[in-house]
Parts: C-alpha cells; structure tokens; sequence
C-alpha cells in the first residue's frame, strides 16, 4: 500500500478536479474578434461594464480578422467585432451574419525608424508613402495573414498601382502573424509598417519608433458587429448575443468606447447609428 | 540583458505578491497539462507495453510511424483538433471548443505518442531482460505486462515527465482550440505570447520565468517520490 501511495500517477490525478471547476455555470457568448482591439486593452475597459449591466460573460477569441470570419462561418462564435467593411458585408449576404452595424472607427498610420531613409514625414499621401517606401526599397514590414489591416495595406498597393510581392522575401517582408509580433519584427529590423493607432498607443516596445505619415482619409479603420445568423447555425446564443450588440451600439456602450484612454488619448471613436 | 534582469526581479515580485490573475493562469496550465498527461498514460502505457511485447506483421513500420508522431507539430495538432471540435466539426455538438477540455484533448494527443513510443522501447528492453525468469515461470500474458510495467516504472515516471514538459511548454495547440479567453483558456505559454505581441517583452519573459519554475516543481515532486536509489533496485519482482 506505502509504494502505491508514493505512486507519481496518484497525485497527478488530483489535476482532475481543476478543468471541472474552471468552466463557469455563468450565461457566457463568444466574440471572434481581432487583435487590435483586445491588445490596445478595449475589452478589458468595456466587458466589466457590460457584465455588471447584463450578469453576461463574454468570450473573446482575438485573431486576425479573416481567421475571425472564418470561425463565425464555421459556427464558433456567437458575434463577429471585426474591421474589413467588405468581407464582413460578404459575411451577412452569404447568410452567416444577421445585420452589420457600424461600431466605432479610428485610423491607421505608417510608423517607422526616426532616421525614415524613404522620407514619409514628407509624404502628401498614403499611397504616396508606399511610392516612397516600393521607390527606395526601403524594409516594410507586412502582416500578411489575411487580417483587417492586411486587407486595407493591400487595398493602398493596388490604389498606388504597385504589385509589392515581386520584392516579398527582399524590402516587402510578410511576417504572417498578428499586428504587435509584425510591429516587433518591424521594430528588430527597422521596416516600415502599417498599424492601427489603437494597437501602435498600447504598444510597449517603440524603442526608437514612431508614426511618420498619418491623416490621410484613406487610413480609416472602420469596426463592425454583426449577430451571428442562428438560421445559419442553432446553436447560436441569439438572444444573448442581440443584447451584446444592443448594448455596444447603444448608448452605454457608445460612451464607454468614447471613454476609452490610453496615456489620455482616446483609442476609439463611436459612430453607431 | 538589462531586461533579463528586470524580467527576473519582476518574476520573483509576481511570485511573491501572488497575484490573483498569474495564481488562476498557473492554476490553469497545470490542470490542463497535469490531465493532458494522464489521459496519454493511462492510453500510452498499455499500448506502448503491447506493441513491445507483440510479433506481427506491419509491427516494424507500425514502431516507425509511433516514432515519428512524436514529431507531430503543436500547431498541426491545434488545427486538427479545432477541425474536429468546431461547431461544424464532427465533435462539434459536445461544444468543447474554446474549453480547457479542448486544450487537454489537444495536448493529450501530442503526449500520447511520446508516452507510447518511450514506453515500447523501455518495455522491449525489459522484456528482452527478463525473457527467461518469466517463461521459466509460466507467466501469462496479462501478468507479463503487469510485471515489466512495474519493474520499469521509474523510466516510466521520466516518459511522464517528458510528456509533461512537452504539454506545459506547447502554445501552438493550445491558442488555436483554447482561444487564449481571458479567465476561462488562458495558459502561461499563449499569456507569454499575448504579453509579447503588446510589447512587454519583460512581463512576457517573467511568465516564461515562472513556467520554468513551474516546470522544475512538478520535477521536484517527483524526484522526491521515486527512491534516490532507483537505479539499484531494478530486478525481477513477482507479485
């Protein structure tokens, strides 16, 4: 009896009662969302003040925004709070998303090395800027993982008619993953590179970094949320979920966005209708 | 290397303020990997012990294929699993995805092939050992495998060991089929990863500080489990 006792395999048996514990009995919905709005801290301002009006616990799962869209049309999310306008109205026409509201907006910026050899603080345009960047074959670092902020880097190549991937590998560099680790490849090997300003705020390691073209209006980040279709999917949380979008284009949710700082910046802008 | 030092410091802070949120994080990763590993045992031991102790045909190319999934990528396995949990998975009305079962479930298919494959070689060579004492006796099959599980069951509690240290320290499967949610799937391994796409590369590299304390406890329980002579007491016991 003394060596079973001693037996390694008896005490990791008792690892069994965690996981059961872990799972709350709680109404919860999952959100597939991005990484720019769960890493600049949003949801860790906004999701208390929601559970403490509602007594719902909201998932998050942060990816890029066309994995997020991929998991809502599989059926692992009961609401999509993404940033690629067009794929997201695909997402509704194709039957997976009930309505798309617009969220809330900020803006994306070009951040770089202080020394900025391609010269963008001079920039008159966003595609100006890639002009400068592809011109002097300057590094830009890409997310190149089919995110929101992908989607709208590639948009500005196309609009500044240049085709960036016959240099990817040499100054056109796509790391393939989310916008912090690219803004840390970026940041190691002084490239260039496209952010969203909520995500670039919160950021903490600039080290010699900072935004050198901004303004452009072809740089808005528009955010939406969309109820995922329970026709679609039955097992969608319809109802709680409904209350999680009510709640972020109403008027509680709408000031709790605005309310949002960092260092006393405001990250986000409403303008749910 | 400023910043290791600091990450330090601020890992032995942490750890001693016991702070609520790295308490439930460090809670977490040791249930799921802790489970992750039983399961593998309790399926990887038996069928580790049966292939060694079988002679059929396909068993050579059976023990290469056991082999090589001890290769088997954690990203490759998270996406496998997320295949199958997904609501539109065949597994998906158990509504496990975005669970901690569904991390276990991920990394005990990671372990399982690991346990497997060191258990067959550690019983082979056992087997090989003792072939004659245990026909001599007239042992049946069932008896065989009791016998030569327990007499190898230090290098046994090593396979476990690897296995756990392949669990605790994965975060390809785990992000993919966990989610990384905060409060309900968050590990040490995706907290590091989230930790460093913010930027706090120092907070990142103090939870990797206290994985790796972590690690080493549960190596501590063990050593101080098996007997400081192990090694000697290996010979044939019949019971």
């Amino acid at each position: 009896m003394r060596t079973v006792l001693r037996h390694p395999c008896l005490y990791l048996w008792f690892a069994l009662a965690w996981p059961v514990s872990a799972m709350a009995e709680q109404a919860s919905i999952i959100v597939q969302s991005t990484t720019s709005t769960a890493n600049s801290g949003l949801y860790d301002h906004l999701l208390p003040r929601f559970e403490a009006d509602s007594g719902v616990r909201v998932n998050v799962v942060a990816v890029g925004t066309g994995q997020a869209i991929r998991n809502a049309v599989n059926g692992d999310a009961d609401v999509l709070l993404v940033h690629a306008k067009s794929a997201e109205e695909k997402f509704v026409t194709d039957g997976y998303g009930v309505e798309r509201f617009d969220l809330m907006y900020n803006d994306f910026v070009f951040v770089g090395p202080l020394t900025d050899p391609a010269g963008l603080s001079g920039a008159s345009s966003a595609t100006d800027a890639l002009v400068r960047i592809a011109s002097s074959e300057a590094l830009f670092a890409s997310r190149g993982d089919d995110s929101g902020t992908h989607k709208k880097e590639l948009s500005l190549w196309r609009l500044a008619s240049i085709e960036p991937f016959a240099a990817s590998g040499t100054w056109y560099r796509e790391t393939g993953s989310g916008m912090g680790a690219t803004l840390n490849v970026a940041v190691g090997m002084d490239a260039y590179s496209i952010t969203d300003r909520a995500t670039w705020l919160s950021f903490a390691n600039k080290h010699e970094f900072q935004i050198l073209f901004e303004g452009d209006p072809l740089l808005l980040n528009q955010y939406g949320i969309i109820l995922v279709n329970p026709l679609k999917h039955p097992h969608v949380k319809a109802k709680t979920g409904q209350v999680f979008v009510d709640w972020m284009i109403g008027g509680q949710g709408q000031q709790a966005i605005a309310a949002y700082r960092r260092d006393g910046k405001q990250l986000f802008f409403p303008n749910a209708r | 290397m400023q910043e290791i030092y600091s990450s330090l410091q601020l890992a032995f802070v942490m750890i001693g303020s016991f702070d609520p949120d790295l308490v439930e994080i460090v809670m977490l990763s040791l249930a799921v990997s802790l489970t992750a590993v039983v399961i593998s045992l309790v399926l990887g031991l038996p069928l580790g012990a049966a292939i060694a102790m079988s002679h059929f045909r396909g068993r050579g190319g059976l023990i290469v294929f056991s082999n090589a999934l001890m290769g088997l990528p954690p990203v490759v396995v998270g996406l496998l699993v997320y295949l199958a949990l997904s609501r539109s998975g065949p597994l998906g009305v158990f509504n496990l995805l975005y669970t901690p079962w569904a991390m276990i479930i991920a990394q005990a298919v990671l372990v399982t092939p690991l346990v497997t494959a060191l258990t067959r070689e550690i019983i082979e060579q056992l087997d090989s050992e003792y072939a004659e004492y245990l026909s001599s006796l007239a042992i049946s099959a069932p008896g065989r495998l009791r016998t030569l599980l327990w007499d190898g069951r230090f290098n046994l509690a090593t396979v476990s060991l690897a296995g756990f240290g392949r669990a605790i320290a994965e975060v390809g499967a785990v992000m993919v089929v966990g989610g990384n949610i905060d409060h309900l799937t968050r590990v040490m391994t995706t907290a590091i990863a989230l930790e460093t796409s913010k930027g706090n590369l120092e907070l990142a590299l103090a939870l990797g500080v206290v994985l790796m304390l972590l690690a080493l406890g549960v190596n501590l329980v063990i050593a101080l489990v098996r007997p400081v002579d192990a090694a000697k007491q290996r010979r044939p016991v019949f019971r």
